[in-house]
């Protein structure tokens, strides 16, 4: 992406200028308010055409709000599950009950971690297949006691390892799409990060599909894609624009329902404006499922992913 | 078997021994070049080393179904390139070279079938045609088939040889994985048998999605099984392979399939499990 830095120096000059201001050291209104225009007049030029490629980069800004911090931020009250039942529990897939703009739900997300440490131990969002169970298990509760299931995806992939083979990673992957599908109270999925191949479909094939404007959503990195169809790692910007994996052209795609708009620069210029932009979504949209009946949702769910990826292919199916 | 290990004890992928015009066959395990026609006479077995050639899906339905019990269905669509892929080729090159190797229209031909008698609906893929990859077309025929399984009341048999998801259809193919899952769940809901046949190879996407869904699972000894490829495994963890990893025997023992089969007791095997689900009894 190109550099931030002009932007962030204008930045700390008007800050500064700011200051003086509250200060009354000078009378400096009018040069406040010049530069403020100019810094905003910079920063629209700078993020109004965004590349596929610089997309890519604001879904794994270090600084965008993911995992529990989100999850904070969206909900009242949450309350955390832990445990597939079985073999563990997996702190790179997380979940729980939630209150959320009044609305009662089981969430599921994806937690890659805050800090260094907390990264280590949450594989940076790659899950295993006790990670998938315990989703399972949760799904089936959403379902047993009627609450709407909202499922936040921000996460590379499923964990390559050989335990997880062992454990049967697909098939926990394969569980998840087939219980989402199943589900008989309305479910939403956010992708607000990256929505990394199978791990990330295990958690999306819901009512709804959410995404923020700087998230993607692929059946491979681009530069997992730019090694195996080029033969040259740099051609991952190429390929990000290729596999069409930003949420503008999975809008066009109808994989994703809606884009919800970040805030100029992307979402960790704001973290609680674009939590409070996704809640509205959320809700709206839990607004819309809860008016039909549970057949309707039903029909509606099949009939899309039947069809799912049909509409340049195959214009005449839905 | 197309999977070795270096002299480092390390799992490499090596070049399936298969050229489409070339008389003889190298074996990838031992080396010694086969004659092709000795093969088809061993199932496509090597006389030497006893290592799997993986089979085209005309082949493996010559071997797995009565004789000239195969009536292909008919789904009216051609090869389609959902995002007008270009990498360093254009995707519909590809589609055509794949096609004119392999005579197939995608990387799987479905059918009515007779497996020891018994009428099923049949998904064999083909891993000639991109890896047997699931992109747009493969998903919908999958998908018809098992929604003519669902109608026709006959049990429906999937025989992957697949490497996962096909890159070139973005997220389009991602998307198969649920519309091939949301397909199944007509036969959930008819009472139809569901066997999966995991053949080389079984991976990625096509493992996380209908192939893991079957109520009977099969591999075909030679498989190979598993999500994420043994090099992202290496490179991401750090982690050493166990030998024997992602081997159907290795599924076996992790309880991942029910049945290993050699390739000869294939069709007895599927006769016998489609006999013990469809004859006599009381199911309603
Ligand atoms: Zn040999």
């Amino acid at each position: 992406m190109p550099s931030e830095e002009p932007i962030r120096v204008l930045e700390a000059k008007v800050a500064e200028l700011r200051q003086m201001v509250v200060d009354g050291e000078l009378d400096l209104k009018e040069e406040l308010e010049l530069l403020e225009r100019k810094l905003h007049g910079l920063k629209e030029k700078r993020y109004a055409s965004l590349s596929d490629w610089d997309r890519v980069a604001l879904a794994r800004h270090t600084d965008r709000p993911r995992g529990l911090r989100l999850v904070e931020a969206v909900t009242e009250s949450f309350y955390e599950l832990r445990g597939d039942r079985a073999i563990g529990d997996d702190p790179a897939l997380r979940g729980g009950l939630a209150r959320l703009g009044g609305h009662r739900a089981v969430l599921l997300f994806h937690h890659r971690g805050a800090t260094a440490e907390e990264q280590r131990t949450c594989r940076s969002g790659m899950a295993k297949p006790q990670g998938y169970r315990k989703a399972l298990r949760l799904m089936d509760i959403a379902d047993r006691l009627r609450l709407p299931l909202v499922t936040l995806v921000d996460t590379p992939g499923a964990y390559p390892g050989v335990e997880a083979e062992e454990q049967n990673i697909a098939g926990a992957i394969a569980a998840c799409i087939a219980r989402m599908l199943s589900m008989r109270v309305p479910t939403i999925s956010v992708i607000h990060g990256e929505g990394g191949s199978g791990g990330a479909i295990a958690l999306a094939v819901a009512d709804r599909v959410i995404m923020l404007e700087n998230a993607t959503y692929s059946v491979i990195s681009p530069e997992g894609a730019a090694a195996i169809l080029w033969k040259d790692a740099g051609a991952a910007p190429e390929a990000a624009g290729a596999l069409r994996i930003t949420a503008p052209r999975l809008l066009e795609l109808a994989i994703a329902d809606e884009v919800v708009p970040e805030p100029l620069g992307g979402a960790h210029n704001d973290p609680a404006a674009t939590a409070d932009a996704l809640q509205a979504v959320i809700v709206r949209h839990l607004g819309e499922l809860h008016v039909r009946s549970l057949d309707e949702r039903m029909a509606m769910r099949y009939k899309r992913y039947r069809h799912a990826g049909g509409s340049r292919s195959n214009p005449d199916q839905g | 078997m197309p999977i070795r290990r270096d002299d480092r004890g390390r799992y490499v992928e090596v070049e399936l021994g298969r050229v489409e015009e070339s008389l003889w066959l190298r074996c990838t395990e031992c080396g010694e070049l086969v004659f092709r026609r000795k093969l088809r006479e061993t199932n496509h077995i090597c006389p030497r080393c006893g290592a799997y050639f993986f089979l085209t899906a005309q082949e493996r339905i010559a071997s797995l179904c009565d004789e000239g019990s195969f009536q292909p269905l008919t789904v009216g669509h051609s090869s389609s390139d959902p995002l007008g892929f270009v990498d360093r080729r254009p995707y519909e090159e590809r589609l055509a070279e794949a096609q004119s190797l392999t005579g197939l229209r995608d990387a799987v031909m479905v059918g009515r079938a007779r497996v020891s008698g018994h009428p099923v609906m049949l998904a064999v893929m083909d891993f000639r045609f991109i890896g047997g990859s699931m992109g747009w077309v493969v998903g919908e025929e999958i998908a018809t088939a098992i929604e003519g399984a669902a109608e026709g009341k006959n049990p429906f048999v999937l025989v992957v040889a697949s490497g996962g998801a096909r890159v070139q259809e973005g997220t389009v193919s991602l998307m198969q994985m649920a519309k091939t899952v949301a397909a199944r769940s007509l036969l959930a809901e008819a009472g139809i048998p569901f066997i999966a046949v995991l053949t080389y190879p079984s991976t990625g996407g096509m493992l996380a999605s209908v192939a893991s869904l079957a109520d009977v699972t099969v591999a075909e000894q030679g498989a190979m099984i598993g999500f994420a490829g043994p090099r992202v495994i290496e490179q991401t963890t750090g982690e050493r392979l166990p030998a024997g990893f992602q081997t159907a025997k290795f599924a076996l023992e992790h309880g991942i399939v029910d049945q290993v089969v050699t390739r000869e007791a294939l069709h007895d095997e599927l006769g016998r499990v489609l006999g013990v689900l469809t004859e006599g009894g009381h199911a309603e």
